[in-house]
């Protein structure tokens, strides 16, 4: 096992007028960049969301085609080489934990990189094993892939990107859609990584707090794609505060501006009540069950809980989404308005001006071929009038700060553009009762401050918010009531 | 779920030996359509499969839409097939005679001859195997079978795309449309969504060294021995024993023919 640790030699990366545009694109996505990070240098690449820093990385890791994907400007070099001449040098882990799981068997996902670079077989099965270990991943080599959570399998291509030895570890927001647990061990394993191997280290991340104590430079990337400042970390977090500040990044100890929660009063009506509920996404498993909860009118409630408690679930049975397996949903008279008060039973168009669901991924939500066709889509549904739906959705557009986007297709937004579009197509046909499941995954400083602003708007105009969250900085603002899946809370309250 | 029923010498035979068994035994039982060569077939392959371990539980669990599908064929050859000799009922274009009666009794064991090993063999095969064995044995492009195999990898998460996508339908006020509009825009969704994710996944894939021109090595080697050379005369022995029957018989009626 000695022989691996022998061949990670920390690489050194030099960038000389630097640049790349996308293919198709007027602007370059990056421009002349002059960087050089010596071997075993620990950098932290910050800056706004278009700025090109996930456009570095990949090109680090050799991983841009060719022509047909881009213009390559000046010249980027790993110990002196073109990366794609010298793949395995460095490795990439990326955001999404889904996408990366390649094969069945976490042993055999693991060797995966190996086999790529033409190791032979008796070194790989030691490698693979290594960086298991190193990962914290303490699983049998023939344990199911599909099997594990976010944070394991970020895990698990962290350890495939380490069996292969590289020089250089890049991580493009590797935490981004992990819970607190999650971006712990990840941050946990990348760390006992970097004290054994010295590899050289670059990690793009809006979260400066999570990598802060671990990298040795801090590189900021302005929003024309050029390079602003560079430095010793506690040095330029503090000199570029504003400009961090202003790309969106989370510098530590600002707290963003923003109104914290307020307690819910006493005599607060109901708008919609789980009496006794079992809960689960198929009739014949239930995840939790005697769960007793009430939404109290223009007051926001957040739902936490650790992963796999059930927490989705239950939003989307109290959203009408899925039946109660057992006990039963009931919608305040106000809230069902004639109707029957069991939100499942009701039609999808009567749901829609009752009861709106904004989903973790907003990709599943898109049915439409523009924002502005997307925001029509629960106007038409109702059947409202064309005056009515040009003003609600001119409105909702107005108010979501989406307008310039109006024609742009839903796909092609960014991640927060899309998560915001999403809140704005449940919003246009004014429910009473919002739910959202993990509404901040991913966002930076800025789309979580508008985001937040935007929820607590709505729920000061009369709207009732319950919302799944992982987020401590999301519960302080928005936590008017708080439950606790992970604790017995929910148990207790139908008991008493 | 069924529980994986280990089998003798067939779990100890390469997948790309086993498809090229399949291949064997069942191409020659598609060149005559006689009730003869498939029944030997049928017959010496039931023996030799519950030699191997296969009971007549997992038979059923395993094979039944094959149990299923072999006389509703025969049914319709039983009511539509070329009329020959004797007629015993009619209705409208349906005739059972002697020649649809034979025709029936040897398309219903056909189907059985042909889709039974096909679906035994293939019993435990793990996919990742198959990949191996197919990239190291039958020296197919690694790129295109590990490309094959990871992407076979996403089908499940389509599927909770689909549960997903479902149900904000549902929720965007659109779920109460007909089934076969909600359908094909959901299908259509789908599409986009898969082709994210295939790219995804490609760049995963080359971000851990995948698609160069550095020749690879393999973790797991896929290996061939003396159970590989068994399985494969077994199913020509089978195949050439049917075909000898029917000859000899003189039931054997080629398909061209």
């Amino acid at each position: 096992m000695g022989r691996v640790s022998e061949t990670t030699r920390p690489a050194r990366v030099e960038a000389r007028g630097w640049g790349w545009r996308h293919a198709g694109r007027k602007r370059t996505a990056l421009d002349r960049i002059d960087l050089v990070v010596s071997p075993g240098e620990r950098v932290l690449l910050l800056g706004p969301s278009g700025s090109g820093k996930s456009t570095l990385l990949h090109a680090l890791a050799g991983v841009h085609g060719g022509a047909e994907e881009g213009e390559e400007f000046g010249s980027l070099l790993i110990d002196g080489e073109w990366p794609g001449a010298v793949r395995g040098r460095a490795s990439l882990v990326l955001q999404d934990p889904d996408s990366q799981v390649i094969l069945a068997r976490v042993g055999d996902d693991v060797a995966f990189g190996c086999e790529n670079l033409g190791i032979p077989r008796d070194e790989i099965w030691p490698r693979a094993r290594r960086a298991l270990d190193e990962v914290g991943l303490d699983l049998p080599l023939d344990h199911s892939t599909s099997a594990l959570s976010g944070g394991q399998k970020q895990r698990l291509a962290l350890a495939g990107a380490l069996a292969m030895g590289p020089g250089l570890l890049l991580l493009d927001e590797p935490t981004a859609n992990l819970d607190p647990a999650g971006v712990h061990e990840v941050r946990q394993a990348v760390a006992r990584t970097l004290d054994r191997t010295g590899a050289t280290f670059v990690v793009v991340e809006h979260r400066v707090d999570v990598w802060i104590d671990l990298v040795t430079r801090v590189v900021v990337l302005g929003r024309d794609g050029r390079l602003i400042a560079d430095g010793e970390p506690q040095e330029v977090i503090s000199t570029q505060r504003d400009t961090l500040l202003a790309a969106g990044v989370w510098v530590p100890g600002v707290p963003p501006a923003v109104s914290a929660a307020r307690p819910v009063p006493a005599a607060s009506v109901v708008d919609l009540e789980g009496i006794g509920l079992a809960i689960g996404r198929r009739s014949d498993a239930v995840v939790r069950s005697d769960l007793s909860l009430a939404l109290p009118r223009a007051a926001s409630t957040v739902l936490t809980g650790p992963n796999g408690a059930g927490k989705s679930t239950l939003a989307l049975t109290m959203g009408g989404l899925l039946p109660p397996l057992g006990g039963r949903v009931r919608a305040s008279e106000a809230l069902a308005r004639g109707l029957k008060t069991d939100p499942i039973r009701w039609r999808s168009r009567e749901l829609l001006s009752r009861i709106g669901t904004v989903f973790q991924e907003p990709e599943h939500q898109f049915v439409a071929s523009t924002v502005h066709r997307e925001l029509e889509v629960a106007p038409r549904a109702l059947g409202l009038d064309a005056a009515t739906t040009a003003r609600r959705t001119r409105e909702v557009l107005e108010r979501l700060g989406l307008d310039r986007l109006a024609e742009a297709n839903p796909f092609t937004l960014s991640g927060g553009e899309q998560r915001r579009l999403t809140v704005g197509c449940a919003l246009v046909s004014q429910p009473g009762v919002v739910i959202l499941d993990e509404p901040t995954f991913g966002q930076d400083r800025l789309t979580w401050i508008e985001l937040v602003t935007l929820l607590r708007g709505l729920v000061d105009e009369g709207t009732t918010l319950l919302s799944v969250s992982h987020d401590a900085a999301y519960l302080d603002a928005l936590g008017d009531q708080h439950l606790d899946l992970g604790s017995d809370a929910l148990r207790m309250e139908a008991a008493a | 779920m069924i529980a994986t029923q280990r089998l003798h010498l067939v779990d100890r035979v390469n997948p790309v030996s086993r498809l090229a068994a399949a291949m064997l035994l069942t191409t020659p039982l598609l060149l005559t359509v006689d009730w003869v060569s498939a029944a030997v077939a049928l017959g010496v392959q039931l023996v030799l499969f519950a030699m191997a371990g296969v009971t007549p539980r997992v038979l059923i669990a395993r094979g039944w839409p094959i149990l299923i599908a072999a006389p509703i064929a025969g049914l319709s050859m039983l009511l539509y097939g070329q009329p020959e000799g004797t007629e015993y009922w009619s209705f409208w274009l349906a005739r059972i005679t002697d020649g649809s009666i034979e025709l029936a009794v040897a398309v219903t064991v056909r189907v059985l001859a042909i889709g039974l090993p096909a679906v035994l063999l293939f019993m435990n095969v793990d996919p990742t195997e198959l990949a191996d064995g197919l990239a190291q044995i039958a020296k197919l492009p690694s790129r295109f079978v590990l490309g094959a195999l990871a992407g076979a990898r996403l089908v499940g998460l389509f599927m909770e795309d689909w549960r997903a996508m479902a149900l904000s339908r549902r929720a965007r006020g659109i779920g109460d449309h007909g089934v076969v509009r909600r359908f094909a825009t959901m299908a259509f969704a789908l599409l986009v969504l898969a082709i994210r994710r295939g790219s995804k996944l490609a760049t995963a894939m080359e971000a851990r060294g995948f698609g160069s021109d550095h020749p690879r090595t393999w973790a797991r080697e896929s290996r061939v021995g003396w159970p590989d050379a068994l399985l494969l005369c077994i199913a020509v022995a089978i195949a050439v024993l049917a075909i000898s029957c029917a000859v000899w018989a003189g039931t054997f009626h080629a398909v061209w023919a």
